[in-house]
């Protein structure tokens, strides 16, 4: 069995991030461990543009983002185990692990970083009816068959689901041969980036069908491939109107339908989740409920811009180079709320340690789309700090920063959505 | 001159396979003529997995018979041919005066037909006590300990892998187009090649009357019907695998056993069927909204947490039944004779699986004059890498690396098993052979991760050009072509 | 007059632009000024896509357009790439093909592939 200090489970834009900045707080001893053969995660298949202009204050592709890091980390002395598979993870932090090259590995951690990002959402989460034929893919595995390994999965596509993924695998779909015939999504609004809907549907003539969705899917008799697909209109509770359907006709359903922490790890650790977002639950300093194990990037929530994934995975590394120096905090606990129209808050806990000085950064979602709005954060019935917001929108996450001697005298906060003040 | 078998098969379902099974433990010559591209393409691989208790059927029925005959030797076959099986028990819960009395009657039914085990549990305490999380308001249950759980293609498999070791022949892809009389044997045609055999075993599913009218020729219409009937189910995430402990019926009514809530061999959680209904075809296996939505509210009387939005996966599938018939029609056919028809297997088919191969035997009574295979021996399916001991596990990647290499992130399923399925003695040729095979993407994010690269592995192994590699059944390409107009 | 949707931040004003007078309405900055003006004029757009590659661990590389490209070039760009065959190693910048189509602009690898030792 092997040991060391830290050990980063993901090497994608979380884990690379949260390595540097351990190395740079001091972290002598790093290991990342990653599934696949080269590091970077799921940006080596995001070939688009669009990463990094808060980071680097440039437009990358997800490709010259991971390298970014990747560069970085070379320069260091952490050690990288890839093609090798997290199996187990304990809360005593041993973690069992295996690839082709070292068989199966006990490693001893003394603080783990969890990163190992998410996965999509399936057919069978959403149950839509129909034939159980192929052609039906999640976008992301379109795009990892057309990006990495070169393959056009269809040549008439449908694709459910109007956020940045889907819309970003229309364009891609269109510019390999295919013809994307329709992007159907149940919300009245898209939930992508409006450049994406411009750069992605309009400018190649595929129609959006807001407040729809996709209910039933037939299959062509001859071969078992998807041959047309049903789309209904949907009312304000999302559920389908008889009477409104439409047949298209495709070979190829591409579901871009939601994205899930892959938590399976965590869960078999014994570390808390939280069931709104579906990651750990958290303290301000991104550690879990097991002392020392920490997490960040989508496998903590998900996110739409990578360049806050490593901004909360820098501070996942310079807190586990703090746990590795100073041990285990101890502290009386502010509890975060989402109330109204927040679906989560990260953190769910703040710790009361050194209250005088520094900030807590809280992230949340809203529910719906708003306008002119404040962002409140509230306790014991006053409010504490108000953020104006022109735009609110659930596709968008937010980030608020409060001075931790605001929250000195309470033991719990909201974060709510209220009106501008007069 | 062409070799003649001594029995033609037609179907390699639970019931195809079963009787190869037992057939190969005699002298036999055997061939099995599957219309699919791989084995367990029917109804088989789409059921509720259950071996049933047995006391559902009318006793003196063959259904009764060979569900306990069938129960018992499942049982024994599943550490000799190593495929999962799980004796978790069931439960027919209840809860009004109606309820109460079918129960009794089911009780009765059981006792009439010897099966030992059966209890009545009369309280809410008692009924709680062996199931927490149910419906508060069911205060009776007829308990069966003997009833349990399977991957019903696994178990087909690996009937259907011993007869072939044992020298069976399998061909797949082979529709049956044509059955003639050539003297005292019959001439079956599939796929363009003829075979000659003494016995044909039709064993044709949701097709036996269509398999037995090619037969009878211009007798047709002294055939049974077969009425395909569908029935839909949810598989959830194995979160809510822990809900109940047994397989959980609902009082049967004239519409049939109920919704059942249990948990799967995968440790998942199985919910379905709705009563089964008539269809219009043998083979549309899509799920319907309102079908689907009706179990799931269904469902949630007897174990109202379950939460929907872990599925991860609906599935129908059709089942053969006989038009005013309410037992199997097993029987050599009145008018061709060492002709034998196993038709309108549907529940408790599985429960019987391997008792048919002993009923054909038993039919043909002194006509079976085959001897022992002294020779014969069971071919084991493999087992999971990850239900290796850690010791097991550091050997066999030691012999080969490649189970090393993690392909399934959902279920841990290795490279080496993987390829090792593509070389078996019915081997995976498709990504959903695979899948039935080793388990690889039958987990949360379904094929999602591992997809691409089960592909991969397929293509490879298989010399096939991307467009040829198939998700199922034949046809159902994957991609269309590489990229960049690339071959 | 073309009613468009701004993409220069996440703001997405509506802007209103005059073709004849070149005219922008709607905007809340510069920037949207110029693109909106751009969009009615000469619309441009960055391409994104992967190119053949041989002799390393993986079968395509990404590459990029390093400035945008006019709209109406964007499949006429995708057919010259489809011809493009790479071998490893290659770097993040390597240039791919210069000048494409008389406009200036270049096709740049943005992913590292490693040769592949046998």
């Amino acid at each position: 069995m092997c040991e060391h200090d830290l050990v980063i489970i993901g090497g994608g834009p979380a884990g690379l991030s949260a390595a540097y900045s351990a190395f740079q707080n001091g972290v002598k001893d790093i290991l990342i461990i990653e599934r696949d053969s080269h590091l970077g995660g799921i940006l080596n298949q995001c070939i688009h543009n669009g990463f990094g202009l808060h980071k680097f204050r440039e437009e990358l592709t997800g490709p010259e983002y991971a390298q970014r890091y990747i560069d970085l980390i070379h320069q260091t002395n952490v050690h990288i185990k890839s093609d090798t598979m997290v199996l187990d993870l304990s809360k005593d932090k041993t973690i069992h692990c295996i690839s082709a090259s070292e068989g199966y590995q006990h490693i001893r951690a003394k603080a783990i970083i969890l990163a190992m990002g998410c996965r999509e959402r399936t057919r069978g989460a959403i149950s839509i009816p129909g034939s159980r034929c192929s052609g039906i893919f999640t976008a992301g595995a379109a795009q990892k068959y057309c990006n990495i390994d070169g393959y056009l999965v269809g040549k008439k596509i449908v694709i459910l689901g109007s956020g940045d993924i889907g819309l970003i695998m229309a364009r891609r779909m269109v510019l390999e041969g295919a013809k994307v015939v329709a992007d159907i999504e149940i919300c009245p609004y898209s939930n992508g980036l409006n450049r994406n809907v411009v750069q992605c549907l309009n400018d190649y003539d595929i129609p959006l069908y807001l407040s729809h969705t996709v209910t039933d899917i037939i299959s062509d008799k001859n071969n078992g491939r998807v041959k047309k697909i049903v789309i209904s209109e949907v009312d304000e509770n999302k559920k389908p109107i008889s009477g409104t359907e439409q047949e298209i006709e495709c070979d190829t359903l591409l579901l871009s339908v939601g994205l899930i922490p892959e938590n399976e790890l965590s869960q078999n650790a014994g570390i808390e989740i939280d069931p709104r977002t579906k990651g750990p639950i958290v303290y301000d300093n991104l550690e879990t409920s097991v002392a020392g194990i920490f997490a960040c990037g989508n496998v903590l929530q998900v996110h739409d811009l990578v360049d806050y994934v490593s901004l909360e995975a820098e501070r996942a590394g310079e807190n586990a180079a703090k746990y590795l120096t100073e041990g285990e905090i101890h502290s009386s606990l502010i509890k975060v709320e989402n109330r109204s129209d927040v679906s989560y808050t990260i953190p769910q806990y703040i710790r009361k340690t050194n209250m005088e000085e520094g900030m807590i950064q809280i992230s949340f979602r809203v529910r719906r789309p708003m306008k002119n709005k404040r962002i409140v954060i509230e306790g014991h019935g006053k409010e504490i700090a108000s953020f104006p917001r022109i735009i609110l929108a659930p596709a968008e996450m937010e980030n608020i920063k409060i001075e931790k001697n605001k929250l000195k005298d309470v033991s719990i906060i909201g974060i709510s959505i209220k009106e501008m003040q007069k | 001159m062409q070799p003649c078998y001594d029995f033609i098969i037609i179907g390699c379902g639970i019931t195809g396979s079963s009787i190869a099974l037992e057939l190969s433990k005699y002298q036999t010559k055997i061939l099995i003529l599957e219309s699919s591209n791989d084995v367990s393409m029917g109804t088989t691989k789409a059921n509720s997995g259950i071996i049933h208790g047995g006391y559902d059927p009318k006793p003196g029925t063959l259904m009764a018979k060979l569900n306990i005959e069938g129960s018992k030797l499942t049982k024994e076959l599943a550490p000799i041919l190593n495929f999962h099986y799980n004796q978790v028990g069931s439960l027919v819960v209840g809860s009004t005066e109606e309820d109460h009395q079918k129960i009794n009657e089911l009780f009765e039914n059981g006792i009439a037909s010897k099966i030992s085990g059966l209890r009545l549990l009369k309280t809410k305490k008692e009924v709680h006590s062996f199931e927490p999380n149910l419906n508060p308001d069911f205060d009776y249950a007829l308990f069966a300990p003997s009833a349990a759980v399977v991957a019903p293609w696994e178990e087909c498999l690996a009937f259907a892998q011993t007869a072939v070791g044992n020298g069976a022949k399998i061909t797949l892809n082979a529709r049956v187009t044509n059955i003639e009389r050539r003297d005292d044997k019959y001439l079956v045609t599939a796929n363009k090649k003829t075979y000659l055999g003494t016995n044909v075993i039709n064993c044709a599913g949701t097709y036996a009357d269509i398999v037995y009218k090619l037969a009878l020729g211009e007798k047709a219409d002294k055939s049974f019907e077969i009425i395909p009937c569908k029935g839909e189910y949810y598989l959830l995430d194995k979160n809510q695998g822990d809900l109940v402990k047994h397989i959980i019926f609902q009082t049967p009514s004239k519409l049939g056993k109920g919704v059942l809530v249990a948990p799967t061999i995968h440790h998942n959680l199985i919910v379905g069927p709705n009563a089964d209904y008539e269809v219009s075809s043998r083979n549309d296996t899509s799920t319907v909204q309102k079908n689907i939505k009706y179990v799931a509210q269904a469902a949630v009387r007897s174990v109202p947490q379950i939460n929907y939005r872990e599925n991860i996966r609906n599935f129908s599938g059709i089942r053969a039944t006989l038009k005013d018939f309410d037992d199997f029609l097993i029987e050599e056919s009145p008018y061709l004779k060492n002709f034998y028809n196993f038709a309108g297997i549907k529940s408790p088919g599985l429960s019987c699986g391997p008792a048919f191969g002993k009923e054909l035997i038993r039919l043909m009574g002194n006509k079976f004059t085959y001897n022992l295979n002294k020779k014969f021996k069971y071919y084991p399916l493999p087992k999971y890498f990850k239900e290796l001991t850690e010791k097991e596990k550091i050997a066999i990647i030691k012999k080969d690396n490649r189970f090393g290499r993690i392909v399934c992130r959902c279920e841990s399923i290795t490279e080496g098993e993987i390829v090792r399925a593509m070389h078996s003695i019915i081997p995976g040729r498709t990504i959903d052979g695979i899948k039935r095979r080793t388990n690889a993407g039958m987990g949360r994010c379904q094929g999602g991760f591992c997809g691409p690269k089960v592909f991969e592995l397929i293509k490879k192994e298989f010399n096939l050009k991307a467009e040829k590699v198939l998700s199922d059944r034949n046809g159902s390409y994957v991609v269309v072509s590489r990229t960049k107009g690339e071959k | 007059m073309k009613e468009l949707i701004c993409i220069s931040c996440p703001r997405g004003c509506h802007l209103k632009v005059d073709e004849k007078t070149l005219s922008v309405t709607g905007n809340s900055c510069p920037r949207g000024k110029i693109y909106g003006i751009s969009e009615v004029t000469n619309p441009v757009r960055t391409i994104t896509s992967t190119v053949k590659i041989s002799g390393g661990m993986l079968s395509r590389v990404s590459v990029k357009t390093d400035k945008p490209i006019a709209k109406t070039k964007i499949f006429a760009v995708m057919k010259l790439l489809n011809q493009v065959q790479l071998t490893a190693p290659v770097n993040i910048g390597d240039l791919v093909l210069e000048n494409i189509l008389d406009t200036d602009v270049n096709i740049v690898v943005t992913k590292k592939v490693e040769a592949k030792y046998e």
